[in-house]
């Protein structure tokens, strides 16, 4: 199974008061849990990335809920004002608990 | 008639391509009253308007598995709630815009079962709702196989 690996595109600096495009994708299967194994005929459990959010500096950009209706490895494209200087963390939270991060930082210039 | 083998083969190929297919299982799809049912609990049962949000998708999706979507709304959009009516499940995905949000608009990919129409619903900083909606239709060859 592919490990699960974020990967986030920022723009590395902005002009204060800027709005930039944020694109992230995560490799995830996001089994539906409507599968069969053609095996055994069981339904595979279902396995997603049900919630993804983006903050800069403590603040919230955006969070989004998943179902199993989107699309593996999970693409979301937005737009971010840029305040000052800082840090934009990415969180994406499986089924099973465990939370994927990731950052990126944005200098003023 | 009589089903020969290939006629069962082929019968069989069919039902699995659409069981993989958008990791969907083939009886079981919504109807409009779940759709009807997930757009109530999300505005309460209040009024949408015509105008507000948009829905960006391709006409026709090559691939149900991924079909790209963007939805957006006026700056006062709090949130846009995209639903499949014709998935098994209408929920496909619910965008929450926060403080920082450069525009209330967002693009991911959706599964799609199979032709359907895709509804964005936006909740206003007010507390209206707009809504949009758009026919999608998927190809059979659409899942890759």
């Amino acid at each position: 199974m592919a490990t699960i690996k974020p990967r986030v595109k920022v723009p590395s600096t902005a002009t204060v008061g800027e709005v930039i495009t944020i694109k992230t994708l995560i490799n995830h299967t996001m089994e539906s849990g409507q599968r069969k194994d053609k095996k055994t005929g069981e339904l595979i459990p279902r396995k997603i990335i049900n919630k993804f959010s983006a903050s800069f500096n403590g603040t919230p950009v955006i969070t989004v809920e998943l179902e199993p209706a989107v699309s593996a490895n999970p693409y979301f494209e937005f737009a971010m004002k840029v305040p000052e200087a800082g840090t934009v963390h990415f969180e994406w939270v499986d089924d099973d608990g465990t939370v994927y991060s990731a950052e990126k930082q944005i200098a003023i210039g | 008639m009589e089903f020969t083998r290939r006629d069962a083969c082929a019968l069989g190929i069919g039902l699995a391509a659409a069981a993989v297919c958008a990791g969907t299982a083939v009886p079981a799809f919504a109807d409009a009253d779940a759709t009807a049912a997930a757009i109530a609990e999300f505005t309460g049962g209040g009024a949408m308007a015509d105008t507000g949000v948009e829905l960006t998708a391709p006409e026709i999706a090559e691939n149900g598995n991924t079909v790209p979507v963007e939805v957006s709304a006026g700056d006062d959009a709090v949130s846009i709630m995209v639903l499949a009516s014709g998935n098994p499940n209408p929920g496909v995905v619910t965008f929450h815009f926060g403080e920082l949000a450069g525009s209330r608009a967002a693009s991911t990919r959706i599964r799609l079962a199979k032709t359907q129409d895709v509804i964005a619903v936006a909740k206003m900083a007010d507390g209206s709702f707009a809504k949009a909606s758009r026919t999608i239709k998927v190809t059979i060859g659409g899942c890759g196989g």
